[in-house]
């Protein structure tokens, strides 16, 4: 199980990458963290005759929170999502989900911007992404530009990221105080792709909500968010006939594929009781001023 | 210091004393341990291990070495039309292309059948197919290159063009009136057929009170050690001398196997079987790409390594269980379990696996069954049935885990239908203590078992009445935990009645050279052999002990044909229970040696003089005489001073074959506590607990560990591990990503304690351990799991127990 | 372009330098390049832990690095762990407590645990199955490891706070 034979790049700046990129006319695959591409490259399913390795570029490097945006560098790693402050303070789910993402090893080496440019739909950080509203920044052949969340993840596998386009980094908007946030992944082992996931983050003002963004992972071909469930719990109490009816509605929002091993049908059915968990976690705690 | 806060009961903590098992024969010969045997003693060839020192086949580099990798079928079952390895030959580093005609000069063909299981057939098999692939994932072309990468981009670049031919890729297919033939030569696809009617069956189940009943479905799972199978094999043209370093149990049943199949005088081949990543069965069959190696080498004159990697492992490695089973039994109004009627239909591969068949496991599921319990009827037939799927073979614990779960199934349901509690209709049914030597009425003869030990030792183990408690009134909470138990009879120390009648050369005894130094010291050179169960640091206690030396001086050596005497080396639990019985009988005749030699030096008689800690010592009142070291250094350097006649042999061998019982058998019983949600269909098991009895036990740590490594190995098969193939016979969860395994999360800490009933067939009294753990552990949680969900109306017979299968069975999708 | 490259870097303390093909993983560059082969590889993707080895300081699987990639870093492998006496609490707790028993997963399991122990303090077994949760051993059923990293923890706690030697 060894890679094909490809030639090794480690550029200093994104111009330079792209440039390496374009010199293998195409024929050549951005190495982040490598969590996933390795393997894919060891079974020889993908064998690009160059590896351009984004390691050494310090533009995607970095965390920053500046006028209400959290900006993270597509470089950093799982592990930081699970210790660094800034995050967090601002983007509490990813903290919530990052100790879900795979095993402590990979976590080490896995970085975010990695796993957001693959967009594995059954992966947490992207689907994270969606429920908080991100936007990704990408430098392509015209420079940097911004592409909101809702317009990235297209289909499987594919993002708004053309050939050979970096991502740099994940824009947040920073959580407003008293969010409340709550995730929730079925998996059979430890850090295996779950059966289905969810992560939550809400504002409930004098008991009803203000606002909701509820995403799901590993019910299709793209991470999902609920905007069905969203419409129908905006405005109302989160008591335990609004959960009923949101589990209900969720199969609106849904359109999970079937496999042997989870049904479409019993997907529905998980994702309904994860659903439900989270917004009675959701109901019942406070939000903890950011 | 104990540094391990162990609960109380765990016994065999590294600083404990010897653990106060109940001893189930009484005083006997196998009452007087020395100072090692029974003690919890740590194992002196970890260290090396811990300091990543280990010496492992993956890790050999030989000078001139070349590298393997083989072009695999991506059909099921397809004919060859034809092979095109032009572009490959040609590819950089590549040194050697070889297809199935090239080795088939070289290699004589195989057939895995064995006389004594009457009739059954399976086609003669070569390294690599002539004209048909028989299962997706076969090996059609080897490549050799200076390295294993070059050798995959070879593989890239050979053609073959195959034609498809209809697969046969489930039970009822290959069943089925019109099914297409694994073998064209052959008028079905039934390898084997067995039957065992112990008579007057119909008459008791026409007379039960109740009659229980089930059908069964048990998951095709592998081995997945973690070091995958490997060899170099190294063939040097001017000796005309093979060595082949082999990630193996068993290095003499190759040396035979590579001799001949291969025309080599078996004096110049010479098997290695250094550390070895686990095996657990997986190691000890021929495998088509190790057997394509040793033509390999041959072609090519240089070594050549092969190590298959985890994909290739997953379509190669054999695989194991894959039964369906339909069981009933007549029960009558008091709980008693009158008959068994058994239906088991196992699926293999294209053929048996050589040179241990493959049909073993389904031949002792249907003679375990039942086995801890009194029956008077029982019947069972067996189907062994042919697939276009990877080989299946002996694994841990073969046939146990499926024997135990129907049975504990059957006995759990009888229990139900007479408002038994599980522990009072095991009570009821199983073989009393007292009435040993019995028979099992599929032929089993069973020295000595202790259900009823176990069994009252397993209610406090599991402190059982409190978690009772504790379950009713989780219940109202919608919490459902379950609580299982099941007994098993575990079969161990085959003697030559089984393999050896059979026809196949593999050996049912084992042979120790055992030797004093010049200085004093032990080398004991055994033919079992080790795979970090601890079989070298047993036979260490065991020399030490009955030789009369210090377990530090005792160095022992395993693996190696070239070194130790012929043996069948380690399976089927038999390195304590034969190794060591060898090892202490070899022991003892070096004693007598030792001592005849002192007594000639120190003018006394053998008989009044004994070996204490390397002290030849007075046996009447211990007084020291002289030292182990002064007997050798007269011995081998100054023999001139020796007395005329003395006969100094410092240097003894010995072998020892079984021949009492045909078979060992152990017992014991698990219990499993498990909390299902019963939304998600996750279970999360809280505890597990073990009671087993393997005879005397030599070393409780290492007895302990065999028994958790198997209950996990049985956990896994009950909740995660499964072979899943598509109706085109693709593998198509065949990566450790996709193949879950039993990881440390998901994995529950394991109560043990010990029943100790040592066989009398021996002196030392070690029956073996290696498949207690494995044996009902799967059983047990089957039990829980369909206790948690008895008050939900749901109920499972299939395992492994997945989250679907789970919701499933409670009507949720 | 897809000719050897130089790529140096230390490893247990020593700087090296090789050239290496590109598609040489850090694992095969340790296990043949260097003859480190304490460090395994069980599985090549990631899945079984084997190949952990600390890479600037935390364990990742050097089956998942090709060795081009770690150019300039500092590695880590049990052969140095074990020379410096790092994990020395740790082997004697796996030993005295049979952790181990064909020691093919036993590097990986000493690097993850001594990951774990680096944090301080004395974690919960949960804890340390969680940790562990990437690291698939076939022979032992964990128990033993996870009694032997508690054991190695509390030893160190211990001989950082002489007044919680009271526990047994």
């Amino acid at each position: 199980m060894k890679a094909r034979a490809f030639a090794y790049a480690r550029p200093r700046t994104l111009e330079a990458a792209h440039a390496a990129f374009a010199d293998a006319e195409g024929d050549a695959s951005y190495i982040s963290g490598g969590q996933s591409l390795v393997p894919a490259l060891a079974m020889r399913l993908q064998a690009p005759a160059c590896l351009v390795d984004l390691g050494g570029i310090d533009a995607l490097k970095g965390i920053a929170f500046d006028d209400g945006v959290l900006r993270i560098g597509a470089l950093t790693r799982h592990a930081q999502a699970l210790s660094d402050p800034l995050i967090a303070r601002h983007a509490p789910l990813l903290t919530a989900a990052a100790p879900f993402v795979a095993h402590p090893a990979i976590r080490n080496r896995g970085t975010l911007g990695g796993s957001v440019a693959l967009a594995d739909p059954a992966s947490e950080f992207p689907a994270m992404m969606l429920t908080m509203d991100a936007t990704m920044e990408i430098f392509g052949t015209d420079g940097l530009r911004d592409v909101p969340a809702a317009d990235y993840f297209q289909d499987l596998y594919q993002t708004a990221i053309e050939p050979g386009e970096i991502l740099v980094a994940l824009k947040i908007p920073g959580a407003a105080p008293g969010t409340r946030i709550a995730f929730e992944e079925l998996a059979r082992r430890r850090g295996d792709y779950a059966m289905v996931g969810s992560g939550i983050m809400a504002q409930v003002d004098d008991g009803a909500v203000a606002q909701i963004a509820i995403g799901f992972f590993s019910v299709g071909a793209t991470p999902v968010r609920a905007r069905a469930v969203e419409a129908l719990l905006t405005g109302r109490a989160l008591d335990a006939a609004a959960i009923t009816e949101a589990q209900a509605a969720l199969d609106d929002d849904l359109d999970p594929p079937d496999d042997t091993q989870v049904p479409a049908a019993m997907r529905r059915h998980l994702a309904r009781v994860v659903l439900g968990r989270l917004l009675t976690r959701i109901a019942g705690t406070p939000g903890e001023a950011p | 210091m104990n540094i391990f806060d162990r609960p109380a009961h765990t016994r065999g903590s590294p600083m404990d004393a010897p653990a106060p098992h109940q001893s189930h024969a009484g005083a006997g010969p196998h009452a007087a341990a020395g100072p090692h045997v029974g003690r919890p003693m740590p194992r002196p060839n970890a260290k090396r291990l811990l300091a990543g020192r280990g010496k492992y086949v993956t890790d050999l580099v030989l000078p001139r070495m070349l590298h393997a990798a083989f072009v695999r079928s991506p059909y099921a079952h397809a004919r060859i039309v034809a092979i095109d390895t032009e572009a490959a030959r040609a590819a950089p580093g590549v040194r050697l292309v070889a297809t199935g005609a090239d080795l088939a000069r070289l290699c004589t063909p195989w057939v895995g059948t064995l006389d004594h299981f009457a009739g059954m057939k399976s086609a003669p098999q070569l390294p690599l197919p002539l004209d048909t692939v028989v299962w997706s994932g076969q090996a059609v072309v080897a490549i050799v290159a200076e390295t294993r990468a070059e050798a995959e981009d070879a593989a890239e670049l050979v053609e073959i063009a195959f034609d498809e031919l209809p697969v046969v890729a489930d039970l009822d297919t290959a069943l089925g009136p019109d099914a297409p033939l694994v073998t064209p030569d052959f008028s079905d696809n039934i390898c084997f057929h067995s039957a065992i009617d112990a008579g007057g069956v119909d008459a008791l189940f026409a007379a039960a009170a109740h009659v229980v009943e089930d059908e069964f479905v048990f998951g095709r799972h592998t081995g997945v050690t973690l070091e995958p199978r490997a060899l170099v094999a190294d063939w040097d043209p001017s000796e005309e001398k093979l060595t082949v370093h082999h990630g193996t149990q068993t290095p003499f049943q190759f040396q035979d196997l590579y001799s001949r199949h291969y025309g080599i005088h078996e004096s110049r081949v010479r098997v290695v079987a250094p550390d070895v990543g686990g095996s657990f069965g997986v190691k000890l069959h021929v495998y088509h790409e190790d057997m394509a190696v040793i033509g390999l080498t041959l072609l090519a004159g240089r070594p050549v390594k092969y190590v298959p990697d985890r994909l290739e492992a997953f379509v190669s490695d054999i695989h194991a269980r894959d039964h369906r089973v339909s069981a009933r039994a007549a029960v009558d109004a008091d709980g008693r379990i009158l008959a068994i009627d058994v239906k088991d239909e196992t699926s293999i591969g294209a053929f048996s696996t050589y040179p241990r068949t493959s049909v073993v496991e389904g031949n002792q599921v249907i003679r375990l069954i039942g086995a801890p319990y009194r029956l008077e009827g029982y019947r069972a037939s067996l189907d062994v049935v042919f697939q276009n799927k990877t080989q299946t073979s002996q694994y841990r614990a073969v046939g146990h885990p499926i024997a135990c779960a129907v049975t504990e199934h059957l006995v759990e349901a009888a229990g139900r239908a007479c408002g038994l509690d599980p522990f009072a209709v095991r009570a009821r049914n199983v073989i009393p203590d007292t009435a040993y030597p019995a028979a099992s009425l599929s032929g089993y003869r069973f020295e000595k078992l202790s259900h009823e030990a176990c069994l009252a030792s397993l209610r406090p183990l599991m402190d059982y009445d409190r978690l009772r408690a504790e379950q009713a009134m989780l219940r109202e909470k919608g919490i459902h935990r379950g609580i299982g138990i099941a007994a098993f009879v575990e079969i161990t120390n085959p003697t030559p009645a089984f393999y050896g009648v059979g026809g196949a050369r593999i050996s049912a005894q084992d042979g120790a050279i055992v030797k004093i130094t010049p200085s004093g010291e032990v080398r004991c050179l055994i033919s079992v052999t080790e795979q970090g169960q601890g079989t070298e640091t047993i036979i260490g206690q065991i020399v030490a002990d009955y030789l009369g030396v210090s377990r530090e001086i005792v160095k022992v050596i395993t693996g190696d044909t070239e070194v130790t005497p012929h043996g069948g080396a380690t399976w089927a639990c038999r390195g304590a229970g034969i190794g060591g019985e060898t090892a202490l009988q070899a022991a003892r005749k070096l004693k007598h040696n030792v001592l005849a030699v002192a007594a000639a030096i120190l003018q006394s008689t053998p008989d009044a003089l004994d070996l204490i800690d390397g002290q030849v010592v007075e046996r009447a009142n211990g007084a020291l005489r002289m030292s182990l070291a002064e007997v050798a250094r007269i011995a081998y350097f100054r023999s001139d001073t020796l007395p005329a006649g003395t006969d100094a042999q410092l240097t003894v061998a010995h072998h020892f074959a079984p021949s009492g019982y045909p078979f060992a058998f152990t017992n014991g019983i698990h219990g499993c506590h498990v909390e299902v949600d019963a939304e998600t269909g996750l279970v999360k098991i809280l505890k597990h607990f073990v009671v087993e009895d393997c005879g005397r036990i030599i070393n409780p740590l290492l007895v302990e560990e065999q028994v958790r490594g198997g209950v996990v190995q049985g956990l896994g098969a009950a909740f995660l591990e499964e072979c899943r193939y598509d109706e085109a016979g693709q593998l198509t969860n065949g990566s450790l990503a996709d193949y879950l395994v039993p990881m440390a999360v998901e994995m529950p800490d394991i109560l043990i304690d010990h029943v100790e009933t040592p066989t009398r067939d021996t002196e030392l009294g070690a029956k073996g351990c290696g498949e207690a753990g494995t044996a009902a552990a799967a059983a047990a949680a089957m039990n829980a799991v369909n206790d948690a969900l008895a008050p939900l109306g749901g109920r499972l017979t299939q395992i492994p127990m997945t989250p679907a299968r789970i919701l499933k069975a409670l009507g949720t999708f | 372009m897809t000719a050897t490259m130089s790529v140096a870097l230390t490893v247990n303390g020593i700087p090296v330098s090789r050239m290496v093909a590109p598609r040489v993983t850090l694992a095969d560059f340790l296990r043949f390049d260097l003859g480190l082969t304490g460090t395994h590889t069980g599985c090549e993707m990631g899945a079984c832990g084997a190949c952990l080895v600390r890479l600037d300081g935390v364990p990742v699987h050097s089956c998942l690095v090709f060795a081009v990639q770690a150019d300039g870093a500092v590695v880590e492998t049990v052969e140095g762990l074990s020379e410096n006496g790092a994990i020395a609490g740790l082997q004697q707790a796996f030993h005295e407590r049979n952790a181990l028993q064909c020691g093919f997963c036993t590097p990986g399991m000493l690097v993850t645990a001594h990951a774990l122990l680096e944090k301080g303090g004395v974690p919960s077994r949960d804890e340390i199955r969680d940790a562990l949760s990437g690291n698939y051993c076939r022979c032992t059923g964990y128990e033993a490891i996870v009694d032997a990293i508690a054991a190695a923890a509390r030893a160190r706690a211990g001989a950082e706070a002489p007044h919680a030697e009271a526990e047994a």
